[in-house]
């Protein structure tokens, strides 16, 4: 059936208009209410729609011409014998398609979390809808465009966490933010397609830049502190009771620090023995004479004989540079000693070790570990440390093997001394042995110098003199 | 000393051709502290866009303003004489702008320390060029980074070469040898329209004849047919849909033949004006010696930063593919010439605005009507014709329109088009709107001034939604 399209009355007093654009051509199929022409009158330029749905048998008018209202503009014959048959096909399609409605995936296909799927599949989906489903293409094309946009979107996702300089964008896939920010998201390293925009309409600020680049930050430390133990944990009360009590500061920054400590540091742990008779003797004699404060402790004595080895090994008194590919090397000799409190492990550090006596480092040794218990510690007490020792010997039995406490290289874990028959050439004699674990970044230490750093100790706890020769 | 040993020059940049682009890129390398050396065969840089483009059909198309409002002032009663037209003097008058602009591009060359040679490069191989230069010997440069920006050329048709007599390209109008009785324009595209305008305006009986069924292939239709209403006013033949068959060159005119829609026709004309679209060159610059590739049309092939795929070498401009204009040849001269120093540079404009320097201009930016219904994007669109407009009606003028394409869902322009009388000076909004990610509501509440015809860009805006 053929319908003429008329200019209708497009408003109160206006009589005729210029045609300004014909919007569709002789051939074309039309919906009902598509716009056929734009008509412009003194007061608008409106759309003329069409009154019917059908193909467009003829174009009566030119574009610039004038044309009254009621004049015939436009011939659409009308389909619609066809309409029933092309429901009828919709539904056959249903039963082929594997019990899968077309308008069910239209409707999935409108979801953004089903837009990865196989692109012939999707193609497919497509041409069902097209041939199927009119309607529903219609209503989808803001969808389209945006997963048009999306597709655009995958040469920066590839490229991770560079700024993708090489695929031409233009138009609309531009992200709405000024030029200027454009600029400063990349030179921040910001795919500026991943930021969302706060402002109206989407736009992204500088600040939304920076609030992307913190959040970043944030996420990606977060996951590194939490390497081990990130699990989801399971309901323990199902296997009985149970408490749970805060984590206290000392703990959460221990377990911050030991985490990255093992996850970031390739650690070799090595051991020595050192004969500690003669010296057990001499310690005995001058704390007979000693009060509390001036005590003679193992540790003291150990300060100041790793001070004297950090000196003679610098590369142990040295920390990583990953980031500026760089060997610290520290003029200072700072040493931390780790004092178990009630409260946790603090590691207290007693100043330039190696330019004070054993009796000055001892007492001093002894106040802070005095105020470590007391938690009268101040923050930079603790701060600064070159090289740690922990004693478990008032406790432990034998060798252990201590974590280094980053950015330091390397820890000395000192066991319990006990009696230990040693063959002396003729005769097994008995004597007091130290057992000594040194764990160092393998990073910056090799085995050999390991293994020396570890003798070197040794023979001077051993033999004394030799420290005060070497001064 | 025989030359059988070219010389050999050595470079950290080397920039092969010195229009918008080209010089462009040369400028902002050497303000980067790059040494760089600019290939080009003309005296001063200025390219087609000075020397047979931009400027010069601007100039002319002034002058065409001036006796098209001259002859119009008689509605509003001020009634002139015919004016007396001196084409010699008129042509003066152009190459003396064209001559005030190049020399001044020529000093900055000095002044930034560019080394110029005056010649014809070709790649010998990805890292050295060939030059011949225009005394006539050899030379070689050879160099860390190239920017190519050679532009492109007017296409001419097998049957329709451009003999420089009767049969002439963009370039031999612009020269105005003299104003002809009658002139057929090949081409409906801006070119042949600009140019058309400015023969009519000079006296010429102008027709006009398009492959296409619209004039300006491409732009939104109620804009075109804007401007066609005037046109018809001025040409004597405006014939879309139709294609030239034959082409005679005798000698007191040239014997055209049109097929169109009612049948074939031939007629004879005193000139022909071939404006049916412009080529890149990237023939003869030997680049089949080095890894760069080009597409189907010609156009280099380049990524986001300009960069060939040769990294070390860019192309720019009206070689590096659509849209073949200047401001779009200067800011991909940036982007070169800044990512050569290694700064983090892009390309990625949201809108290059297309001026037709037409009566009525028109001048759009970002997404169109016409790509909005063939790429199936929702917008919402805002009319505004000019007539309720002051300045409009006080400047004696009643057409005109300003259209805003907005995205419905976030309020975001996505496209503006304009069509009146400085349609060209209007855009310029729409590119910073955009480019600023504007909503439509930012150009409804930003206060344009009284009575200007950029009001209407406001009141467009106000088409939307007034309650914000």
């Amino acid at each position: 059936m053929v319908h003429e399209i008329k200019v209708p009355e497009v408003s109160e007093g206006v009589k005729e208009g210029i045609v300004a654009a014909i919007a569709v051509a002789v051939g074309d199929t039309v919906e009902e209410d598509q716009s056929l022409l734009e008509l412009e009158t003194d007061k608008a330029v409106v759309e003329i729609p069409s009154t019917h749905a059908g193909k467009v048998t003829e174009i009566k008018v030119e574009e610039g011409e004038t044309v009254a209202i009621g004049a015939v503009i436009m011939l659409i014959e009308s389909e619609a014998d066809d309409t029933g048959e092309k429901e009828e096909k919709e539904e056959g399609g249903e039963e082929v398609e594997d019990g899968a409605s077309p308008v069910k995936d239209a409707d999935q296909d409108a979801k953004p979390a089903e837009k990865k799927k196989p692109a012939d599949e999707t193609k497919a989906e497509k041409e069902q809808e097209t041939t199927e489903k009119k309607d529903v293409e219609t209503s989808e094309s803001p969808d389209k465009s945006k997963e048009r946009r999306e597709k655009e979107r995958t040469p920066a996702e590839e490229t991770g966490d560079e700024v993708d300089l090489k695929s031409s964008r233009r138009g609309d896939q531009v992200a709405p933010a000024a030029p200027s920010v454009r600029r400063k998201a990349r030179e921040l390293g910001v795919d500026i397609y991943q930021v969302d925009g706060a402002g109206p309409g989407g736009r992204i600020s500088q600040e939304d830049v920076r609030r992307y680049v913190r959040q970043t930050m944030e996420r990606l430390q977060a996951g590194q502190g939490s390497l081990p133990g990130t699990k989801p944990l399971p309901d323990f009360s199902r296997w009985g009771d149970i408490d749970s009590e805060p984590l206290s500061k000392i703990r959460q920054v221990t377990a911050e620090t030991m985490s990255t400590a093992w996850a970031s540091i390739p650690m070799v742990a090595q051991t020595g023995h050192a004969r500690i008779t003669a010296f057990e003797q001499f310690r005995k004699e001058f704390n007979s004479r000693a009060d509390g404060r001036t005590k003679l402790t193992m540790t003291a004595v150990l300060v100041k004989i790793c001070a004297a080895a950090l000196k003679q090994f610098p590369q142990f008194n040295s920390s990583l540079d990953v980031e500026n590919k760089q060997l610290v090397l520290k003029k200072y000799v700072h040493v931390g000693v780790a004092v178990d409190t009630p409260s946790g492990l603090l590691v207290p550090v007693l100043r330039d070790a190696d330019k004070k006596d054993i009796e000055t480092l001892a007492v001093e040794l002894n106040d802070l570990a005095a105020k470590a218990r007391e938690r009268k510690l101040k923050p930079d007490e603790m701060e600064g440390g070159c090289f740690t020792i922990s004693n478990l010997g008032g406790i432990g039995r034998d060798l252990f093997t201590p974590i280094v406490l980053p950015p330091q290289v390397a820890i000395l874990g000192v066991a319990r001394g006990r009696h230990e028959p040693v063959w002396n050439g003729q005769d097994f004699v008995p004597e007091l042995i130290l057992p000594l674990t040194l764990t160092y970044d393998h990073r910056v230490i090799d085995g050999a110098d390991g293994a020396r750093f570890m003798q070197w100790i040794c023979q001077a706890i051993e033999y004394p003199l030799q420290l005060v020769m070497r001064g | 000393m025989s030359g059988k040993q070219p010389r050999v020059e050595k470079t950290d940049l080397v920039v092969i051709g010195a229009g918008p682009g080209g010089y462009t890129a040369a400028f902002r390398a050497a303000e980067l502290g790059l040494s760089v050396t600019l290939i080009d065969p003309e005296e001063n840089p200025g390219g087609v866009c000075l020397y047979r483009g931009c400027i010069p059909s601007k100039a002319l198309l002034h002058a065409a303003a001036l006796i098209g409002e001259a002859a119009e002032a008689d509605k509003i009663g001020l009634t002139f004489a015919t004016p007396q037209i001196d084409i010699d003097r008129m042509r003066e008058w152009k190459e003396g702008i064209i001559a005030k602009l190049t020399a001044a591009l020529g000093s900055k060359v000095d002044k930034l320390k560019i080394d110029h040679i005056r010649g014809l490069a070709t790649f010998k191989d990805s890292r050295t060029l060939t030059v011949r230069t225009a005394k006539g010997d050899e030379q070689e440069v050879v160099f860390d980074q190239a920017i190519l920006a050679t532009g492109s050329r007017p296409i001419s048709l097998p049957g329709l070469e451009i003999s420089g007599g009767r049969i002439i390209d963009s370039t031999g109008a612009l020269e105005l040898a003299d104003i002809p009785k009658s002139l057929l324009v090949v081409g409906g595209g801006y070119i042949g329209l600009e140019l058309g305008s400015v023969y009519a305006a000079l006296g010429s009986e102008v027709a006009v004849v398009e492959m296409t069924d619209g004039l300006l292939p491409g732009c939104d239709r109620d804009l075109v047919s804007q401007l066609k209403r005037r046109l018809d006013k001025r040409f004597v033949a405006i014939m879309t849909g139709s294609r030239v068959t034959e082409v005679k060159e005798q000698k007191n005119g040239v014997k055209v033949t049109i097929e169109g829609k009612k049948g074939s026709e031939t007629k004879s004309y005193d000139k022909v004006l071939v404006a049916i679209g412009r080529m890149p060159n990237s023939a003869n610059l030997g680049l089949e010696n080095t890894g760069i590739k080009t597409t189907e049309k010609g156009f280099v092939e380049v990524d986001g930063q300009m960069r060939t795929a040769e990294g070390h070498i860019f192309a720019i401009g009206d070689l590096a593919g659509e849209p073949m204009l200047a401001h779009k040849a200067y800011a991909e001269a940036y982007v070169a010439a800044e990512a050569a120093a290694g700064l983090k540079s892009l390309f990625d404009p949201r809108a290059i605005p297309a001026v037709v320097f037409t009566d009525p201009e028109i001048a759009w930016c970002g997404l169109t009507e016409t790509e909005a219904g063939e790429q199936g994007i929702r917008v919402k669109t805002a009319k505004l014709p000019w007539r309720g407009n002051g300045r409009n009606l006080s400047l004696g003028r009643e057409d005109g329109m300003t259209k805003l394409i907005v995205d419905p869902e976030t309020d975001r322009l996505l496209g503006m088009a304009v069509v009146g009388p400085g349609a060209g000076e209007l855009i310029a909004e729409g590119v910073l709107a955009l480019e600023m990610a504007a909503v439509s509501e930012d150009l409804r509440k930003a206060i344009h001034p009284h009575p200007t015809l950029s009001e209407t860009i406001q009141d467009a805006a106000r088409g939307y939604d007034g309650s914000k």
